[in-house]
């Protein structure tokens, strides 16, 4: 029957948008996970690895809400460690410095959505590119 | 009966993705989901194939819309298309917006008595939804299957969390979703006649994208996981180098167990109307039959007998008899 090429086609098409995924990273190289940028002063993040690793969002948000709306500027850690809530002050200044090699690195790795936080705060790094 | 058995099915294999993903990580991570999406492929290729070699010899013209024929008496063209790009048309309405179940109604038996028919938009709309919202999760989860990220699917997933409410931003689609899921379930619980021709197959369906879609949820938002550990999976497999990193929350063995179970299924179960709709004779056939003369092709050849070779036969009788012949 005259359809039946039609047919064929059609499954074709089909065959090759659900194989996308598999010719696309065989044209493009697969990009493997990247390597981070670990501080030198330090081993021992907030929370432990696994946890900033799944929910730093978290924390930075209950971060946020605790120095915005309730004042607490000072954050207390299981094990009895103290760090002054800022993003800027503490996390960026402290430890992680560039956020292009920090931050960036797993979200444009995983596609996670730009994070608002740098509506407000400022990456320090391009701060000094800017001013240079 | 039906509803529960299916709800128990979900949760065992829900109950077995969870211990067999923190047990066997490389099982359910990566053997199990090369597995699936393998009889996926080779049996939507042969349900397919099979239905292609049906023999369709006539058009079928039970359509809801009047047939074309003299200039002047109206037709329907969408409904009862006699041109190829009609039925194009007529296709596209019915794969992209779901057309035949806009008609969808209600029988009621009304004082008097008499037979009532309402209509019943919501199946329609709650179809709509899910199909389309489905649509979209699938191709904003390709953030996982490729690297580079294209950037069509960080707009995608940018408009989906539009509002920017909660961390992480919540999708739009996940509720919607869960809605249409949700209502499509009830619908079949809540009215009895529905109930009544309700399958084992159509609630095994609905359980397991419920499960899906709550396991992914539950996975975004309640119970985080490292979400690059998750990319470096489904990257491991996409490149034929599987590899199972530490560190995986249980709930997206789950998440993956779920959808290779639907994946699976799909060539055998009533999910294959993703490829059937294109394939309805009842859709996909133009009305043409009074324009066109439509000869079965593989008619068995006939031995007719024709009044010219009759004739010849008895020539010198009919000649005999003096009647009229007509090649003198």
């Amino acid at each position: 029957m005259r359809d039946r090429s039609l047919i064929y086609l059609g499954l074709l098409v089909f065959l090759a948008v659900v194989t996308f995924p598999f010719t696309y990273n065989l044209a493009a190289g697969s990009g493997s996970m990247p390597d981070l940028e670990y501080p030198e002063n330090e081993t021992q993040c907030v929370e432990s690895k696994e946890f900033m690793r799944s929910s730093h969002m978290q924390l930075l948000i209950d971060w946020r809400e605790a120095m915005v709306r309730e004042n607490v500027r000072t954050y207390t850690t299981g094990d009895d460690r103290n760090f002054n809530i800022s993003l800027t002050n503490t996390c960026l200044a402290q430890c992680h410095t560039s956020k292009a090699d920090f931050c960036d690195q797993c979200h444009s790795y995983a596609g996670v959505q730009e994070p608002y936080c740098w509506d407000c705060h400022i990456d320090p790094e391009q701060l000094e590119r800017s001013a240079r | 009966m039906a509803a529960f058995y299916s709800l128990i099915l979900v949760l065992l294999l829900s109950i077995a993705g969870y211990f067999g993903g923190s047990a066997a990580g490389t099982f359910f991570g990566i053997i199990i989901p090369y597995a699936a999406i393998a009889v996926f492929l080779v049996g939507l290729v042969y349900r397919i194939l099979l239905w292609a070699n049906t023999p369709v010899p006539f058009r079928i013209t039970a359509t809801c819309g009047q047939q074309k024929s003299l200039p002047w008496i109206q037709s329907n063209r969408l409904d009862n298309p006699a041109s190829g790009t009609a039925t194009v048309i007529r296709m596209a309405l019915e794969v992209l917006l779901f057309r035949s179940l806009f008609r969808n109604t209600k029988a009621e038996i009304k004082d008097g008595p008499r037979l009532v028919f309402s209509e019943r938009k919501f199946l329609w709309l709650a179809a709509l939804a899910f199909h389309w919202t489905f649509l979209f999760i699938l191709f904003r989860h390709l953030r996982f299957f490729l690297e580079p990220v294209p950037g069509c699917v960080l707009i995608a997933q940018e408009l989906d969390g539009f509002f920017q409410i909660g961390t992480p931003i919540l999708y739009m689609t996940d509720l919607i979703i869960l809605a249409a899921l949700a209502f499509l379930l009830i619908r079949r619980l809540a009215d009895v006649q529905i109930r009544y021709i309700s399958l084992f197959a159509d609630y095994f369906a609905l359980f397991l994208l419920l499960g899906l879609a709550l396991s992914g949820v539950v996975l975004r938002y309640f119970i985080k996981t490292d979400i690059s550990g998750i990319k470096e999976l489904a990257m491991g497999l996409v490149t034929f180098s599987p590899a199972v990193p530490a560190g995986i929350h249980p709930i997206f063995f789950i998440h993956i167990f779920l959808l290779s179970i639907l994946v699976a299924y799909f060539p055998f179960s009533k999910l294959m109307h993703m490829g059937g709709v294109f394939l309805s004779p009842t859709r996909n056939l133009a009305n043409n039959n009074r324009t066109k003369r439509h000869i079965n092709p593989w008619n068995h050849p006939v031995k007719v007998h024709t009044y010219e070779e009759w004739e010849e036969e008895f020539r010198d009788k009919i000649k005999a008899a003096g009647l009229p012949l007509e090649k003198v």
